[in-house]
């Protein structure tokens, strides 16, 4: 045996060191743990490092564009970039709150409720597996933890998956494991959103039945219990029939203007869905169309009560006789009363919305006549 | 009785590990992959085609091609292996696996061929690299069951992106031992 180990030195030491990270590997699925502490020690190693480095490059960079090209313009600009990320979340809130139909019952909800608070980010390094998971520069000890929403002002990127003393992991948006709840803005047409290793992800779960429209805005539903309800996640791109649910693609709006400011949600506040704005969107009934020179009053029934309310003959008779009882003061049918005259009753005035269009008809222009063309001036001999 | 160089060798008595007194080559064994790794999660944030770039495993392959030392070539790589994997997001081991095996198979070629030749280098490089993707890929498919898009073609351009930045890197890391020993 002694000799088998010693002959074969190298090839048992590569099967014991393979079968341990086997164990390893097994140990963790099966758990569903991860090794907490090598990360700790491994993202705690390199963190000071990553910050160093883009500390010492920002650092540089921005020494250039501070001093020699655009003096204080940067900082100027980054202090602006924040504000108007803060305004954009403000006024997002703030579009919903004014959308709720009972604006006084918003307003005192409003004045109750605070947005949501979040700490500014920056990410300092990638993951070593896929560009989709990022490591940012804040970590358990500025209140980060696992399962926290990231965002930007112009919706979600992603969330925190693992946190470190002074790190954490976020996983992106676009990463295939990602996934959260979201509710197309128009139709409210519930589906999950999915990752797909790429700048579009993927709506799954929604009925081929469902009505969803390319250019549709999808918000989260806060049913992760991750993302607050009501944030901007992405705009439909494209949406196809599959054998039972639809394909339906859509563009992060998080991510569209990069990734360098990013925002933590500590304490998340629902909102509510605004409301599509489209003039597109909303129903609208045409006027009836005007009486052209080529019909008359007569293309109404005769006899057209003045609600507009189509009749029978037999209404319309009755109508007759009512004025003609009207006009001679007796009650037709009662014991005593005489035959009415039947040659004498009044005719039917025609519908009162009839006179109307008349009055409302088009004003052609007048038809000119043409004029006599003047005859040629002969040329002077 | 063997002493520690001769067991990390494999016995062989004119190994190119570490010798006593000299300290240089190991710190430098011990900070290129710290930087190769430090690389790979950073520069990626700024210049993403650099990100196909996988500096850890050419600096890997460097030493296993050169240390001629499958033990220690194995053990080279199941340390930069799991670094790279604490800093994933997936289960620690899979890198480690890939990287334990691409290790003693560089060294086990080394034995046999003369791997300071540039081509030779070269096409070394280029396997290496697609056995790793092509590993990673079938230990997360298989292992994990998780769906990761696999494109051959995309493989061997980077593949051969990565042999080309090998070989002047081989070269200024030859340089450097050379001065050192």
């Amino acid at each position: 045996m002694e000799l088998i180990f010693s002959r074969y030195r190298n090839l048992t030491v590569l099967l014991f060191i393979l079968f341990s990270q086997l164990l390893l590997l097994a140990y963790q699925v099966r758990s569903n743990m991860q090794l907490r502490t090598l990360r700790v020690w491994a993202v705690t190693g390199v963190a000071p490092f990553a910050r160093l480095l883009e500390n010492g490059r920002s650092s540089v960079y921005s020494f250039f564009n501070d001093y020699f090209i655009l003096l204080d313009v940067r900082e100027e600009n980054r202090r602006f970039k924040a504000e108007t990320n803060r305004l954009k979340l403000e006024n997002n809130f703030l579009k919903t709150e004014l959308a709720t139909a009972d604006r006084a019952r918003a307003l005192i909800e409003f004045k109750g409720r605070s947005p949501s608070k979040t700490l500014a980010a920056r990410i300092i390094a990638t993951s070593t597996s896929a560009k989709t998971v990022v490591l940012v520069d804040r970590g358990m000890s500025d209140g980060v933890y696992k399962g926290m929403a990231v965002i930007t002002g112009d919706g979600i990127i992603g969330k925190v998956i693992d946190s470190f003393p002074s790190a954490s992991q976020v996983q992106l948006i676009s990463d295939s494991l990602f996934g959260a709840g979201v509710v197309s803005q128009k139709n409210h047409v519930y589906g999950t959103l999915k990752g797909q290793g790429h700048n579009r992800c993927q709506v799954d779960r929604v009925q081929n039945e469902d009505k969803v429209e390319v250019g549709e805005m999808f918000f989260t539903t806060g049913e992760d219990r991750i993302f607050p309800k009501g944030l901007p996640v992405g705009r439909v791109v494209s949406v196809q029939t599959g054998p039972i649910f639809k394909s339906i693609e859509v563009v992060p709006t998080g991510l569209a203007n990069g990734l360098e400011e990013i925002l933590i949600v500590l304490e998340g506040v629902h909102q509510n869905i605004p409301m599509p704005t489209s003039t597109a969107d909303q129903i609208t009934i045409l006027q009836p169309p005007p009486v052209t020179s080529g019909q008359d009053a007569r293309s109404v029934p005769v006899g057209t009560p003045s609600n507009g309310i189509l009749s029978t003959d037999a209404d319309r008779l009755a109508e007759r006789y009512l004025k003609k009882e009207q006009q001679s003061g007796v009650k037709f049918g009662t014991y005593g009363s005489q035959t009415p005259n039947f040659s004498t009753l009044p005719p039917l005035s025609t519908n009162p919305q009839q006179q109307q269009q008349q009055q409302v008809k088009p004003s052609l222009p007048p038809v000119r006549k043409p004029e006599p063309t003047p005859a040629p001036v002969p040329p002077p001999q | 009785m063997e002493t520690t160089e001769q067991i990390l060798s494999g016995g062989r008595s004119k190994s190119r590990l570490m010798r006593p007194g000299n300290i240089q080559p190991f710190l430098a064994t011990l900070i290129l992959p710290l930087l190769a790794v430090l690389y790979q999660i950073y520069v990626p944030n700024f210049y993403e085609q650099l990100g196909y770039l996988e500096l850890p495993l050419l600096i890997m392959l460097y030493y296993s091609l050169s240390w001629r030392s499958q033990i220690a070539a194995l053990f080279f790589g199941a340390a930069v292996g799991l670094m790279q994997d604490a800093l994933s997001h997936y289960y620690v081991g899979l890198f480690g696996i890939t990287k334990t095996l691409v290790g003693y198979f560089a060294a086990s070629v080394s034995l046999r061929f003369d791997v300071e030749n540039s081509a030779i280098r070269f096409i070394l490089t280029f396997f290496f690299f697609t056995f790793h993707q092509f590993f990673y890929w079938v230990l997360v498919r298989a292992l994990l069951g998780l769906g990761m898009a696999f494109e051959p073609a995309q493989m061997f351009i980077q593949a051969g992106l990565n042999s080309l930045v090998a070989m002047p890197l081989f070269i200024v890391l030859d340089k450097l031992n050379n001065r050192w020993r």
